[in-house]
Parts: structure tokens; sequence; C-alpha cells
């Protein structure tokens, strides 16, 4: 399989991709990693008349702590996040992640970056930046913008960026001492799409009274998903057996999965609640280490 | 359609060349450079049986564009080791018959160079998940994991008497 035709271009500043996107207009993809638009152009699903490779652009490859955030660049690869010692020992929940996204030569390639501005509710990432409650840091024509990933993800394929506009960086709340996280997803084979996942994220008090919560789920829905109900009925709340049974319910209600190759609605439901379960357990086990 | 004149390693040989803007990197190395050991299998990032090394790195080259390796350092399997000699990893398999047909394997063993390269001893779920994006359709992968063991082995020893 072959790409349709299109003219490539190289880009080796933000300042320079973004004025070739403006130059080129809406024809123009960014491409930074390539392993999604890659094939789907192979494919002919998108037949794009110019690719800017931003890939090569400096200094948009880190990760780092800062203030109270911790900042990744969007061109970080997945594999680099993988082997991260920083990550490794303050934030699991991307190992749990990574670990599962496609497999080791694809992550080699693939940037965090690109996985967030995808926009698929199929990719890994995003439920992470839900649970985690990310921000999203872009550079346009008119200059830097800063996104709450509530307002990122606004339908199939379809974000906040707006045309010209390139994701720079990640941010999200740095770890705290009695912070957890936690990802897992069903997938039919090795390095498939997620037939669902569950992304948590919580922070206690000394007390262990949940005083943040952020869930999200991993293609179970048209748009990634908040599990509003669930944060709603744990915020501010000592987490019981019982809460945590509760709100596996509530996502199994809450999702929206619709049947096809990797399995049922009914069965995409019922093991969304088994998944919250494990990894609201999981990321208060986390928690309290 | 503007050509792109592209500059790259391959094999520690320089290569230049005009190339399209689509022409995938896979197509570049078998038919342009003829060296047909790296393989096209299902041409969707799946099966692995593409798979180079780019930078010390594997990856799949047929989701790679040519254009993009400007300036690359690429390995083939026709490159792993000098004319007339077996890299370690390429020994284990024929030792421990970790290949029945053969076409995944140029991808299997370029593959697990990577792996090796970031765990030199990996444990026998590391070799299984490491390799999990190279498919085999005779074996049952009991074999080459054992390779992989193998070669890991042999390359500790080639390691310490190095030093």
């Amino acid at each position: 399989m072959i790409p349709a035709n299109f003219n490539y271009h190289k880009a080796t500043s933000l300042k320079e991709a973004i004025a070739l996107s403006t130059e080129l207009g809406e024809e123009a993809k960014y491409m930074s990693g390539g392993h999604s638009l890659l094939p789907m152009m192979k494919l002919r699903f998108a037949t794009p008349e110019h690719i800017i490779d931003i890939s090569k652009i400096d200094g948009l490859s880190y990760i780092k702590e800062e203030g109270d955030l911790l900042k990744i660049g969007a061109l970080t690869t997945q594999t680099e996040m993988e082997h991260n010692d920083l990550l490794k020992s303050d934030y699991p929940i991307f190992g749990d992640a990574i670990w599962l996204t496609a497999d080791p030569s694809v992550r080699n390639v693939g940037t965090i970056g690109g996985n967030i501005a995808h926009g698929d509710a199929a990719n890994d990432q995003p439920a992470l930046m839900l649970a985690m409650r990310a921000t999203i840091v872009a550079e346009g024509a008119g200059g830097q913008k800063i996104i709450p990933i509530d307002d990122f993800f606004h339908g199939f394929y379809m974000t906040a960026l707006e045309a010209g506009d390139i994701l720079t960086e990640i941010q999200v709340p740095k770890a705290k001492k009695n912070s957890g996280g936690a990802y897992h997803k069903v997938e039919r084979k090795v390095g498939d799409y997620a037939t669902a996942g569950v992304a948590v994220h919580l922070e206690l008090d000394d007390d262990g009274v949940c005083q943040e919560i952020g869930i999200g789920l991993t293609n179970v829905s048209a748009v990634p998903m908040r599990l509003e109900r669930g944060e709603a009925a744990l915020r501010g709340q000592k987490i019981t057996d019982e809460l945590i049974a509760q709100v596996g319910q509530m996502a199994s209600e809450d999702c929206e999965p619709e049947s096809d190759l990797r399995g049922s609605e009914a069965y995409k439901r019922s093991i969304v609640n088994t998944i919250t379960k494990r990894m609201l357990n999981k990321a208060l086990e986390r928690a309290r280490q | 359609m503007a050509k792109h004149e592209v500059t790259m390693t391959i094999n520690g040989q320089s290569v230049t060349a005009e190339v399209d803007s689509r022409l995938l990197l896979v197509h570049f190395i078998r038919e342009n450079l003829e060296l047909t050991g790296t393989h096209i299998g299902c041409d969707t990032s799946n099966c692995g049986a593409c798979t180079i090394l780019l930078n010390g790195q594997s990856i799949k080259s047929c989701t790679y564009l040519t254009v993009r390796a400007d300036g690359a350092d690429i390995t083939t399997i026709e490159g792993l080791a000098p004319e007339g000699t077996n890299h370690p990893l390429q020994q284990a398999f024929h030792d421990q018959h970790g290949l029945h047909c053969g076409f995944c394997t140029p991808g299997m063993i370029l593959r697990s160079v990577d792996l090796l390269k970031n765990n030199p001893n990996p444990t026998e779920k590391e070799i299984r998940w490491g390799i999990s994006g190279n498919l085999c359709r005779c074996t049952g992968y009991n074999n080459i994991v054992k390779s992989v063991q193998q070669a890991a082995k042999e390359m500790a020893k080639e390691k310490e008497t190095s030093v």
C-alpha cells in the first residue's frame, strides 16, 4: 500500500512549521511520529496534499518537573517515556499505558503529542490526560494557547487545535506524597487498540480522604470520556470497597460503547465495570505507598 | 511533485538518492537498493517483517517515509555482521532452530538487537513482550525465545572478555 501523492516539507523550527502551515492552508497536515497518520494515508483514508514534518524540531523532547507541574515535550517518544526514571518512580500510570500501547518498534517512533493531537478515543494517552487533569500547550500563528484537557477533545479526530496549531507540551500536576494513578486496558491481542480501558488518578489527604479524583475511559465513546458521576461519588469520601463497587457500576452505565469486532456493547460495559474497580484499587494502593 | 535528495548510511555505506515524498522506506531498501532481506508482511505496521534499525532503534520500515530517513544510520539484516560471519543473534537462531520458513527472521533478529541493547538480561516474559510487534506463524515462538536467551548469554560473555 502506497499513500496518494503529496508534497513533503521538513520544518526545523516551530516558527517555520507554523509559517508553512499558514502558507499551504487546509490541505497540509503535520506529522510527528506518523504512526497514526501514515497508516491512514496508506489506506487512503487520509489524502493530505502536504505533509509538514515536525519530528526534527529541536527542543520538544523532554520530561521534567517544574514548580507544581510535570512537563512532557510533545515530541517525546513513547519509548523515551517508558525508560524515563522519573516517570518510572513517580508516575507509574504512564508505564502501565505505554507497556500496552502498540509494540516496542512503534513506540520507538510514536510520540506522546501525536497520540493526543490525533484526537482518537481509541488511543490510550487521552484517558490518562483526563484522569490527571492535564493542560495542553499549543503554539499557533496567534501565539501560545493553554487548553484544559476538558476543552480539548471535540469529536472523532477533532480537537481544540485549529489550523496551524502545533501541540508542544503536556502538563500534569506534579505527583504528591499521597497520590497515585493506574491504567489498564483489555485488548484482543498484544498491541491492539483497547476493547475498553480505564485510567484512574487520585490524591488522598493524611486521613485517607479522597481529595482529587480523575477517571478517564478509553474507546467506549466517540470522544475520550471522563466519568464525572464516579468522580463526584468519590471526591471528599473515604474510599471503601462498597464505594468502589458503586463507581464500577456507574462506569458500566455511563460509558457509550458500540458493538463491534472487539466485543458486544454488553461485554464492554461489563469489562469497564471490572477494570474501573481494579484501577481504583491499584491507584489507592500506590497512593498509600 | 518535487523529488527530494536524501543521503543516509545503510550498513556502513553512504547512499544518496532522489526520491518521491511518498516512497516508503521498505520499498527504497528492497527495490532501489535491492536489499531484499527486509521483508514486507502485513504492510500495516502489525507484523514486524520489515523491521530495521534506524539510528540503533528498531522501526517498522513499512510505516516510515524515506525522506524522513535523510541523515539516518540504517542497519538491515545484510549489514548486521561482517560478510561470512554471524551476529550472536543470527548464530542463536541457527543453533536453537528459531525459525521454520524464515520470513519473520530478519525482523525478529533486528528487533531483538534493540531489545538486548536496552535490556541485556531479559526474563522470558520480557522477551515475549519485547518481540510482541513481530509475528511468527511457524515456530510458536518457543525456539525464538530460546534463541534470544542464548544470544543474551553469548553477548554478555563477549562483553566480559572485551572489557
